[in-house]
């Protein structure tokens, strides 16, 4: 009575066709494929480096081990993410508010037409122009900076061609700005009108408005878009190589010296051999890690904002 | 107490404002607040007065033009702030300071941007449509050819053929092996697998490979092609083409998601209760609905990765003729090509010529990147899929 009935069927009763198994198991294939990706990407990475790792200190460059080796080129590249950071994130903020807020609506879909430009604009070209046009006007800064400024523990002898750890720090800004700009631009815009108007209603004038209903609401969204230019930061590669006339470690940030870890990998790899090789790969897993906790924290907040953002 | 401070003509609270005020002023002991209503007339003035300030500084005092500009730009701050604080009170004044920081950031951004853009055009259109550049390689090119144009006794010979082949042939080879990969995980994201364990994890992971450095995915590219060929044979273009896809991948998968969560679902309903299959639901009715964004995301995502330089100066070498077979041997695109012919001229003692090739490359690729993201809007726009009812 319960014997199978020889169709192919299903249990919902729905019939199993060739053309469907095909696309599912094309659909389902993929997706595994992206896990295996990633996967590789550790895997392989892990390989290769595996022999800088467990080398003995002597024969790693600077003949004082991996750690030794890595740590300036992470502070190098810590630092110039972080000055970008510094410096570009009020700048995003002030455009996403004049897109969002100040511009008429036109002239704020236009712009930010300009700005995804702007993101689309390929790093090497930042960088030759960070190096032949921008880096040259900086250095009278960096002159009055060192004669003025120059008790600052990061402003010393100012570098005479600008091409300093500052320099491409100020191109990684320009670099960030639209990410970090259409993020803050997204939430700023999603500000229920209900809470913009009551602020209003209230008596705000309009920076008042801003502060009390936009900005709160759209925190959370800038810090994660903020975060996302920071991995960005940390991984730019052209920009650096070019514009940073690299050195060994240094705390004046006017001078030339000091390096990052893409930029090291960079300059070095297409000459590099041997142990050398596994050097730089190694230094490519630490930069993996680093951009990977930067990641997953700004997911982090940026999903705990999803989950807050209910109430309105 | 209004505070409309902008009565804009199709604003509606500023015509009540005198009703408002009249009934606040009725209740005893309410303290108005002094936040008068003004205009931005005397911030339109005093703008005037600063630029020129800066005028004045730059032409009859001779400062430096950042300089100049920047004295201006404080000295408006200052006054501005003074002004409203008398006219309106302090919380105006501090209103209009905020609205000159936040036009001052939107120009801030817009110089880098006309900066560079007027540095590429300027070094790079010597070049950059000379059919000669665009027709040769550098194959047994030399220092020496340089320093002979430089001396006006030869030609200047030497392009970039070989690097825009190598950058449509590498390019190309990434989409061909991003764009069914990228797509059929989306699909798989919203068709089959909803919000089960698998496609959490997917999202998650997509997520996390969309913040991969991007020389970082070159390393990977060669450290496994290193495992497959050996570190001799490891650079050539198909490990560039891998490199990519690392990148593009995570753009196709999340544009593509968000193109095909759009699509109605009465119309995957109407075509499932008419007994067409899933697949062929998928094929004829969601994929065409959707086929405008997917068509100009995909347009996006290469116009990201055909800039990427550092994955292929890891992955793929640097040649100097042509190579046409990604297969074996080093490739050259435009970008990698723009950076060693900036950085590492011909000939070290005459860099003028190597540095107005790499100008030229830089202006090929700024202007292909342009054109595909002003493609990738054309065909969002023309193609849009009628969802609206």
């Amino acid at each position: 009575m319960n014997a199978p009935a020889p169709t192919k069927r299903s249990r919902t009763g729905t019939v199993r066709r060739p053309g469907d198994l095909a696309f599912s198991g094309a659909s389902l294939g993929s997706a595994v494929l992206i896990l295996l990706i990633l996967a590789g990407v550790a895997f392989f990475l892990v390989m290769e480096a595996l022999p800088a790792l467990t080398a003995p200190g002597e024969e790693i460059s600077g003949g004082e081990g991996f750690f030794h080796y890595v740590w300036p080129l992470v502070f190098g590249t810590v630092v110039a993410s972080l000055i970008a950071m510094l410096l570009g994130t009020p700048v995003a903020i002030g455009i996403a508010l004049f897109v969002s807020h100040y511009a008429p609506r036109r002239l704020g879909s236009a712009i930010g037409f300009v700005i995804d430009l702007l993101a689309a604009v390929p790093s090497v070209v930042f960088g030759m122009w960070g190096m032949a046009v921008f880096a040259p006007r900086l250095v009278p800064l960096y002159d009055w900076l060192d004669e003025h400024a120059g008790w600052v523990p990061f402003f010393g002898d100012a570098s005479a061609t600008g091409r300093t750890l500052m320099t491409a720090s100020i191109v990684l800004a320009v670099m960030i700005l639209p990410i970090v700009t259409s993020v803050s631009r997204e939430v700023f815009l999603q500000t229920p009108r209900l809470h913009e108007e009551a602020a209003l209603a209230l008596g705000a004038t309009k920076w008042e408005m801003i502060r009390t209903a936009v900005l709160p609401f759209g925190m959370p969204g800038v810090i994660g878009g903020t975060m996302l230019g920071l991995g960005r930061a940390l991984g730019e590669t052209m920009a650096v190589a070019i514009i940073l006339s690299t050195g060994p470690f240094t705390w004046n940030l006017l001078g030339s010296g000091n390096s990052t870890i893409p930029a090291e990998i960079a300059l070095n790899f297409p000459e590099a051999s041997g142990l050398r090789l596994s050097e730089l790969i190694a230094a490519g897993l630490v930069l993996f890690v680093i951009t990977l906790a930067v990641n997953l924290f700004a997911r982090w907040i940026v999903d705990r904002r999803a989950e807050f953002s209910g109430a309105n | 107490m209004t505070t409309q401070l902008t009565p804009a003509p199709e604003d509606q609270r500023s015509r009540t404002s005198g009703l408002r005020r009249a009934r606040m002023d009725d209740i005893p002991g309410l303290v108005p607040s002094k936040v008068r209503p003004t205009t931005h007339r005397p911030a339109l003035l005093l703008a005037v007065g600063a630029a020129v300030l800066a005028l004045v500084l730059r032409l009859a005092l001779d400062v430096h033009v950042a300089a100049a500009l920047a004295a201006a730009f404080v000295a408006y701050l200052l006054v501005v702030y003074a002004v409203y604080r008398a006219l309106g009170g302090p919380r105006v004044a501090l209103d209009q300071l905020m609205r000159a920081l936040v036009y001052f950031a939107f120009v801030l951004a817009v110089v880098p941007l006309v900066s560079l853009l007027w540095t590429v055009v300027a070094q790079g259109a010597a070049r950059a449509f000379d059919p000669d550049f665009l027709t040769q390689t550098m194959n047994g090119v030399t220092g020496l050819h340089d320093q002979q144009y430089a001396e006006g006794t030869g030609p200047f010979i030497g392009g970039a053929y070989h690097a825009i082949v190598g950058t449509l042939i590498i390019t190309g080879l990434a989409t061909v092996i991003s764009v069914p990969i990228g797509m059929f995980t989306a699909i798989y994201l919203v068709e089959y697998g909803g919000t089960n364990r698998l496609s959490r994890w997917i999202r998650f992971l997509v997520d996390v490979m969309t913040g991969i450095p991007s020389i970082v995915a070159g390393l990977f590219a060669f450290a496994l092609f290193v495992q497959i060929m050996g570190p001799r044979d490891a650079k050539m273009g198909i490990a560039g083409a891998v490199a990519l896809c690392v990148l593009m991948i995570p753009t196709v998968v999340r544009n593509s998601e968000e193109m095909l969560r759009i699509v109605p679902n009465e119309l995957r309903e109407a075509s499932l209760a008419l007994g067409v299959p899933k697949w062929r639901t998928i094929a004829k009715v969601v994929l065409p609905t959707a086929a405008s964004g997917l068509a100009s995301g995909i347009t996006l995502a290469i116009a990201r990765i055909i800039g990427e330089t550092a994955p292929l100066l890891v992955a793929i070498g640097y040649a100097r003729g042509l190579n046409l077979n990604a297969f074996e041997g080093p490739m050259n695109t435009l970008a990698v090509y723009a950076y060693f012919m900036f950085t590492k001229p011909l000939s070290p003692a005459v860099a003028a010529p190597s540095v107005e090739r790499a100008w030229a490359a830089a202006l090929l690729l700024v202007l292909i990147v342009i054109a595909l993201n002003l493609l990738a809007r054309l065909v969002a726009r023309l193609f849009a899929p009628k969802t609206g009812r």
